[in-house]
């Protein structure tokens, strides 16, 4: 139940303090690009395994289900200084390999047994080669989304690539997934997409409660450790944002979208704050809040739940094909749900992907009516001035002319 | 081409085919013809014929507009549009090329389509691509075939299947809604037998490069020799003997010793001999050739020579697997291979070709091709003990290209070449 912003809760250093140490232990583990509790996870019992995952989402509930943690590789960041990385990418192309190969050769990957490229674009589906060629993990799977939506063709295809990645899972650990344990890992994901739901639900009504940065920091600590973990912090800090703390301030909604894949630097997102918007939604760790609603978990064939669940309760996205239903009406719902004020088409430079989808998005639009920046970014983008500039003057135009 | 070198009769016949085809195109609203526009890799041009189709590539559009020196314009009329500097130019020069008129790069207007098929094999970007021309045709509809990744190296019978599906259950069934026919499976049975005939023809052509000199270049020349297999004559008779044609010509050459025809003429001497990974750049496409030609530099094999099709490896279409074998062939172009079956397949090259070096011809707007290939290059130089080159260009975009990096970077990597034969003499 959401309290009234009017009454102030009369101990708001106390609630704050508790919700500061709750987004700096995340904030410790979603930048611990050496993924120590994973590796601790791994640790303490035989046969446990870690499959690292790239963006932008995978069904963790498989690997779950065989005695795995799936640890999701979001790439170096500004955190990470790329030497070798370099060598192995032109240019031209998007930042999040680079950082990616740089960890691998690195040692950062260690103690990994395998790891997933779901489709996302043709860098990532090539990375997964790179790996294959380099003999990083003991497995290294491009699993292939299906683009067909019947259930009976892309739904049975995407069965198949489940099992394979379960095969080479068993391969390594001997564990036999049964449905109870599937189920069981189901029930505990959809306990997660449901917590995070709620804390987006809050933060549409209070965003003052809890910055876009602190949020960052709680979603993207539940990609590298375990589920259960994961919901007793989101629980917690759900209790805390419940309260009535912080004060509003003279700040536009926004709704950000085309940073799916390779992450902007937080301090971006800070940026953004600062330039005067409250961001109500985003797709930065889109694949953790995939699945709209609960995927079914009291069925006999718990893959094919999944795959129901992904052909016909995806988000949208710009990996899937969206002919019979258009990514652009999808965003223009989401930003009339969240009562978001205007839209910020953030994406990394050479990302076909998000930036072909662009055009269309702006153009639709402008056809609802509803305002919008572009810009692109770097993962380790340093300079903010440009960008925090060109928000300001978006989130004054909104106050002021809107 | 200069007046001394001699027309070929398969450069006319080669050229009254597709003067053929823009003809039937230009003519659509008279015969009734539906049209189909489409993708090389994995294309399905056996399937459309027997549908009394016709297809329309975009790809090639926006090549022979880059080669035509119109894709500049259209590339900048796409990003006014909205699209990035850094996206795909095939996808802008195609669409800018629909926002002025359509009018195609032989200054005929393409007719719009009345299906979209998107054969979505090998490149992540057609996916999108598709859905940009689906907002700018309203209303034509879409087929989509999935074309799984080759991504173990393989392929099972379950993408096989998977493949089979689509085509039954949306490829075929709108096909025959738009053309107003049923499906002839006796008809395109017909059609694969002449494809599986052209495919042992392309095979027995790209192997001539054996010969020492090699008597074609297999990149700046393979680009026109895979031309009508790529817009949409795989499996026809003229295309038959085409090929027929061109093999008997290149077999002459063979006996008289001779090297490949180039814009500039016959090439003399042989002096180096390559095998190039990459598509081409085509808005500088003649100065490109010509700085291997200056040098001497015959390319044996080429990766992008490939992306419509891959034979070498013994595979036809089957006229009595129908749907497989269309599956099959989707599944087995090069950029649906994994980056150890292309490097596998470049170090055979290497190898068969007696290839002296291994160049990379880097694209910006491509990362199907590009990302990953500074780690082919290192590996093949680590396992064939050769030297290797990299350039980069872009396919469609002038501003990517600047000839004198390439022309440096060349005459580094031919000075390579040239001292490591000076150390094996």
């Amino acid at each position: 139940m959401l309290m009234n912003n009017n009454v102030r809760n009369s101990q708001p250093g106390f609630k704050m303090s508790k919700l500061k140490e709750l987004t700096d232990k995340c904030e410790h583990l979603a930048f611990d690009l050496n993924f120590n509790a994973a590796k601790k996870w791994k640790a303490e019992k035989e046969n446990r395994v870690l499959v690292g995952y790239m963006p932008i989402y995978f069904p963790r509930e498989i690997i779950h289900a065989v005695d795995g943690l799936p640890v999701g590789i979001m790439g170096g960041g500004d955190r990470k200084q790329i030497v070798i990385g370099d060598a192995y990418y032109q240019s031209y192309i998007c930042h999040i390999p680079r950082g990616i190969i740089e960890m691998a050769l690195s040692g950062h990957f260690t103690n990994f047994d395998g790891f997933v490229f779901p489709a996302i674009c043709d860098v990532i589906r090539n990375l997964s080669g790179m790996f294959q060629m380099s003999n990083i993990g003991k497995f290294a799977k491009y699993i292939d989304f299906p683009q067909d939506f019947n259930s009976d063709i892309g739904g049975e295809f995407y069965i198949q690539e489940m099992n394979s990645v379960l095969s080479k899972i068993k391969e390594i650990n001997e564990v036999e997934l049964t449905t109870e344990r599937l189920n069981h890992s189901i029930g505990l994901y959809n306990k997660n997409r449901q917590l995070i739901e709620e804390i987006y639900d809050i933060k549409q009504a209070f965003p003052w409660r809890l910055t876009a940065v602190e949020t960052y920091h709680i979603v993207r600590a539940g990609m590298v450790i375990p589920v259960e973990e994961h919901n007793r912090i989101l629980e917690e800090v759900l209790y805390e944002i419940r309260q009535d703390i912080g004060e509003p301030l003279d700040k536009i909604k926004v709704v950000i979208t085309g940073a799916f894949c390779e992450q902007p630097p937080v301090s971006l997102i800070k940026t953004i704050e600062l330039a005067g918007c409250y961001i109500v939604d985003d797709d930065f760790m889109l694949g953790s809040r995939w699945i709209q609603g609960d995927v079914d978990n009291t069925t006999d064939n718990p893959l094919k739940a999944l795959s129901e669940a992904y052909l016909n309760f995806s988000t949208f996205s710009s990996s899937v094909y969206d002919i019979g239903n258009p990514k652009s009406k999808r965003l223009i719902n989401l930003i009339k749900r969240r009562e978001a004020d205007g839209v910020i088409f953030a994406a990394p430079s050479f990302c076909d992907p998000a930036l072909l989808d662009n055009p269309t998005y702006n153009k639709e639009c402008d056809k609802a009516g509803i305002r919008y920046i572009n810009f692109q970014y770097h993962e380790n983008i340093g300079q903010f001035k440009v960008i925090k500039e060109q928000v300001g003057a978006f989130s004054d135009s909104i106050k002021l002319w809107a | 081409m200069p007046e001394n070198v001699k027309k070929e009769r398969s450069m006319i016949l080669q050229k009254e085919m597709i003067g053929n085809l823009f003809k039937e195109l230009g003519n659509v609203k008279q015969t009734g013809k539906k049209v189909v526009y489409t993708f090389v890799p994995g294309n399905l041009s056996e399937l459309i014929r027997s549908f009394d189709m016709l297809p329309v590539y975009p790809e090639i559009n926006a090549l022979q507009s880059g080669m035509r020196k119109k894709s500049d314009a259209y590339i900048r009329e796409a990003e006014k549009w909205g699209h990035s500097e850094d996206v795909c130019t095939y996808v802008k020069c195609d669409i800018g090329m629909m926002l002025k008129g359509n009018i195609g790069p032989t200054g005929e207007k393409v007719p719009d389509p009345d299906l979209l098929l998107l054969s979505y094999t090998g490149c992540f970007t057609f996916l999108k691509w598709f859905e940009n021309l689906e907002k700018l045709y309203p209303g034509v509809p879409v087929a989509l075939i999935h074309t799984p990744y080759q991504e173990n190296g393989e392929i099972t019978a379950e993408m096989t299947e998977y493949m089979v599906k689509q085509l039954k259950n949306d490829v075929i069934p709108k096909m025959e809604q738009v053309s107003g026919q049923k499906f002839d499976p006796e008809k395109l049975k017909t059609i694969l037998q002449h494809s599986a005939d052209i495919e042992d023809l392309i095979v027995k052509i790209f192997d001539t490069t054996k010969n020492v000199p090699s008597p074609i270049d297999a990149y700046f020349a393979g680009v026109y020799y895979i031309g009508p297999i790529n817009i949409g004559f795989r499996g026809t008779p003229e295309a038959t003997e085409y090929y027929k044609e061109l093999y008997s010509e290149i077999l002459e050459r063979v006996r008289l010793g001779l090297g490949p025809v180039t814009p500039e003429g016959e090439m003399e001497e042989e002096r180096y001999r390559l095998v190039v990974e990459g598509p081409p750049n085509w808005t500088s496409f003649r100065e490109f050739w010509k700085l291997f030609y200056d040098m001497g530099a015959v390319i044996v094999a080429s990766s992008y020579t490939r992306v419509g099709g891959v034979y070498k490896n013994g595979f036809r279409h089957d006229p009595d697997r129908l749907l497989e074998s269309l599956s099959e062939y989707c599944m087995g172009c090069y950029t649906n291979m994994n980056l150890p079956q292309r490097v596998e397949m470049l170090a055979k090259e290497i190898k068969d070709y007696k290839a002296d070096g291994f160049l990379v011809n880097s694209i910006k707007s491509c990362n199907s091709f590009s990302a990953g290939q500074l780690l082919i290059m290192r590996t093949l130089e680590d396992r064939m003990g050769i030297p290797v080159g990299f350039i980069e260009s872009d396919l469609v975009d002038p501003r990517y290209f600047s000839y004198s990096n390439i022309k440096n970077r060349l005459e580094s990597f031919f000075q390579m070449l040239e001292q490591r034969k000076l150390i094996n003499v």
